[in-house]
């Protein structure tokens, strides 16, 4: 397989007519991990669901291609299928459909019709990676996010990347409402999925999960784009002195996409 | 189509000489003349919300073919479909176009002294029983189209179980149509006599492909004092049959009665279903999950009277509309004065798939006593597009994710439902609806 590439330029997105990410460039390519950091407000969940497609979100300008094919062009399902997974901030809850049959249903549509995942062997699968993640097995017959905590809700989508293993994936606030031991088990799980075929974007506003899992790149993004880039030695930055040392050193005095 | 009803294409010396053909007692034949008259001059039913005008009741054939077979395996393969494995039923009765076509029934039934057959079989046979409870629940006189199946009846079933006779495994009949513009015309009665205990489970199937047709169905149930019956009914009629369908329940002292329906007919329907709480402490649940699609047009009126003291009454209700569909849910509590220490609960919940589609909850309680509870709950919404976005994110395509939401959505009800079979069956007919 060619090493797998995410490529955004120039990326503009609106939501209801309110410009919101102003001219976004990023690179990933398999086997690296990428963090995105920033402040409230600043565009990083909008830019996490313009790329996944959600439907509120329009891209007014810009390009993004996933392996060389041109992401935008594709509705949301052909791009989860062509290999992006985005760990959303707040996934929804779906009563009345077990998370077994939802994992199930998502394994199959990669799948052709007529060579369905075995049961046994996903029930196997499923297993293993509960372990992993502290999960308990009761979560599997448990109807999709409904009723689960801001933590549950967090395992429950790292559980679902591990499970279907796209080869990029954006992982927005997935730190966030964690205590240490759940921040732990979640690094765990996308630790376990570092590989050369495997590229990871992650939007945090906190360092604390780049303990766990150390960032090839970090990048500040502030009024809707990248406004500087370093090594992860710029995340323990950030940490020690906040984000108002970049905000002096740009000149930004408003660093919300409002500005 | 200007005049109100289609003219209906028999007359009094028909109906008259289809009687005498069948050998039917007198009173039988005096009920369909009564009724004749009736058709010329009852309305139809008062639908909330759905003009009913112009659709076909009236313009059909009622006499027609079946076939009987002597093996299950050799039944049309729709209504094989619905028949359950012989070991599960302690007793099966498949009728065709109208016509007994299969009938199987446990020697333990027989020894019992159950009976369950059709009903012009159980006319010459049991004139009298027949005769105490034909149309005791249930009114020739409600409205034109409760006359008309009382004028041109030509298929029914008849259930009895006697006294403290309990069965364990559940009954089944079968109703398949699929001769051109037929018109079933069926009267089923069903009597649990006092301190008895039964499952029974009625479908309903018509031929997919080709037919054009109407059904007119009447089902009353007698559910005696501290009698148990749990009834499930799954009806799938195509697209081009139109629907009449009542079902009538009438409860005594401790009798309790669970209705399950699975409404998947694909054609425009008049629904109606009564329960009457009549005993002291009588006991009525219903639940019911439904799916419209294309540009059929139901309505659906679920009627709880509650006229014995202490009796229970509770309606959950889930339905989904897709494409052109439209649909009104009308459910009506009522606790009449007297009936004290009563409690009746409704639950009615509608979920819109496409902008086209329509559905409408319309809850109502009716209370005239001081000393009862009562409550109800109802929502109507449109599929979230944000719930959609998700399950497509996983890589699942549109009418995938629809399929999960709808599941989800039913689930509820469906999980609920005291009858496997029904269960099982009602999951397939989902199944096949939206696709
Ligand atoms: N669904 C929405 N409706 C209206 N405005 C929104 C919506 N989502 C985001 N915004 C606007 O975009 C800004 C950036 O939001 P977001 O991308 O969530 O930032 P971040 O994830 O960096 O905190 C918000 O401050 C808000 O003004
Ligand atoms: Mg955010």
């Amino acid at each position: 397989m060619p090493v797998p590439n995410l490529k955004i330029e120039d990326l503009h997105v609106s939501i209801e007519d309110k410009h919101i990410v102003k001219g976004f460039n990023l690179e990933i390519n398999g086997g690296e991990i990428h963090a995105v950091m920033g402040p409230n407000g600043t565009g990083k969940s909008t830019l996490a669901s313009a790329l996944m497609g959600h439907p509120k979100y329009e891209v007014t300008q810009g390009k993004v291609t996933l392996d060389g094919k041109d992401l935008l062009d594709m509705e949301v399902d052909e791009r989860a299928r062509a290999g992006l997974f985005l760990a959303m901030q707040y996934p929804s809850e779906v009563s009345g459909v077990t998370n077994a049959d939802f994992l199930r249903t998502a394994i199959n549509a990669r799948r052709e019709e007529g060579n369905e995942i075995p049961l046994m062997k996903f029930i196997k699968q499923l297993d293993k990676r509960m372990d992993l993640l502290d999960m308990d097995q009761e979560f599997a017959q448990r109807y999709l996010n409904e009723g689960f905590s801001g933590g549950e809700k967090k395992r429950n989508e790292i559980l679902q990347l591990m499970m279907l293993q796209p080869h990029f994936a954006i992982l927005d606030e997935i730190d966030s409402g964690l205590d240490i031991d759940a921040l732990k088990f979640v690094a765990r799980g996308v630790n376990d999925m570092r590989s050369p075929d495997f590229g990871c974007l992650i939007i945090t506003h906190y360092q604390r999960l780049l303990n766990y899992i150390t960032p090839d790149k970090v990048h500040v993004m502030m009024q809707g784009r990248i406004v500087k880039s370093g090594g992860p030695e710029l995340a323990e930055k950030l940490e020690a002195h906040g984000y108002d040392w970049i905000k002096e050193e740009l000149g930004i005095e408003d660093e919300t996409v409002e500005a | 189509m200007s005049t109100e009803l289609k003219t209906l294409q028999y007359n009094a010396n028909d109906i008259e000489s289809f009687s005498k053909e069948q050998n039917e007692p007198q009173w039988l034949t005096d009920v369909r003349m009564r009724a004749y008259e009736l058709v010329q001059t009852l309305p139809l039913p008062k639908t909330e919300k759905t003009r009913i005008i112009g659709w076909n009741f009236t313009d059909f054939n009622y006499k027609t073919q079946g076939r009987e077979v002597t093996n299950l395996n050799d039944l049309p393969s729709e209504a094989a479909k619905v028949v359950g494995a012989e070991d599960q039923y302690a007793a099966i009765l498949v009728q065709h176009n109208g016509h007994k076509a299969y009938h199987s029934v446990s020697k333990e039934l027989q020894d019992k002294g159950v009976i369950i057959t059709d009903l012009q079989t159980a006319i010459r046979e049991h004139g009298d029983l027949v005769q105490k409870y034909y149309f005791k629940a249930g009114k020739v006189d409600k409205h034109r189209l409760s006359a008309l199946n009382a004028a041109l009846l030509n298929s029914g079933t008849f259930i009895y179980i006697p006294k403290n006779v309990v069965i364990e495994k559940p009954l089944q009949t079968v109703y398949f149509q699929d001769a051109e513009n037929f018109g079933l015309i069926n009267h089923s009665i069903l009597v649990a006599d006092q301190g008895s205990a039964l499952t029974y489970v009625e479908n309903y199937v018509s031929d997919h492909e080709t037919i054009e047709g109407v059904a007119n169905l009447l089902t009353e149930v007698y559910v005696e004092d501290n009698a148990q019956v749990k009834f499930g009914a799954v009806d799938y009629f195509s697209k081009d049959v139109t629907v009449y369908v009542n079902r009538q329940g009438r409860v005594g002292r401790y009798g309790q009665l669970e209705w399950a329906f699975g409404q998947m007919n694909d054609g425009n329907t008049v629904s109606e279903n009564v329960t009457e709480l009549i005993g002291e402490g009588a006991v009525s649940h219903t639940k019911a999950v439904s799916i419209g699609r294309g540009d059929q047009k139901q309505s659906f009126d679920n009627y709880i009277v509650h006229i014995g003291t202490n009796t229970e009454s509770n309606i959950l209700i889930h339905g989904v509309q897709k494409d052109q569909a439209k649909a009104i849910f009308n459910g009506r509590t009522k606790i009449e004065h007297g009936a004290s220490k009563s409690n009746g609960d409704q639950t009615q919940r509608v979920l819109m798939l496409s902008e086209g589609a329509r559905g409408d909850a319309n809850p109502i309680l009716l209370i005239d006593e001081d000393d009862v509870m009562a409550g109800h709950a109802a929502s109507v919404g449109r599929i979230d597009p944000v719930q959609l976005y998700y399950l497509m994110s996983r890589g699942i395509s549109r009418t995938e994710a629809e399929r999960l939401i709808i599941h989800g959505f039913l689930e509820p009800v469906v999980e609920q439902l005291q009858i496997e079979s029904v269960k099982a069956q009602l999951t397939a007919a989902i199944e096949r609806k939206v696709r």
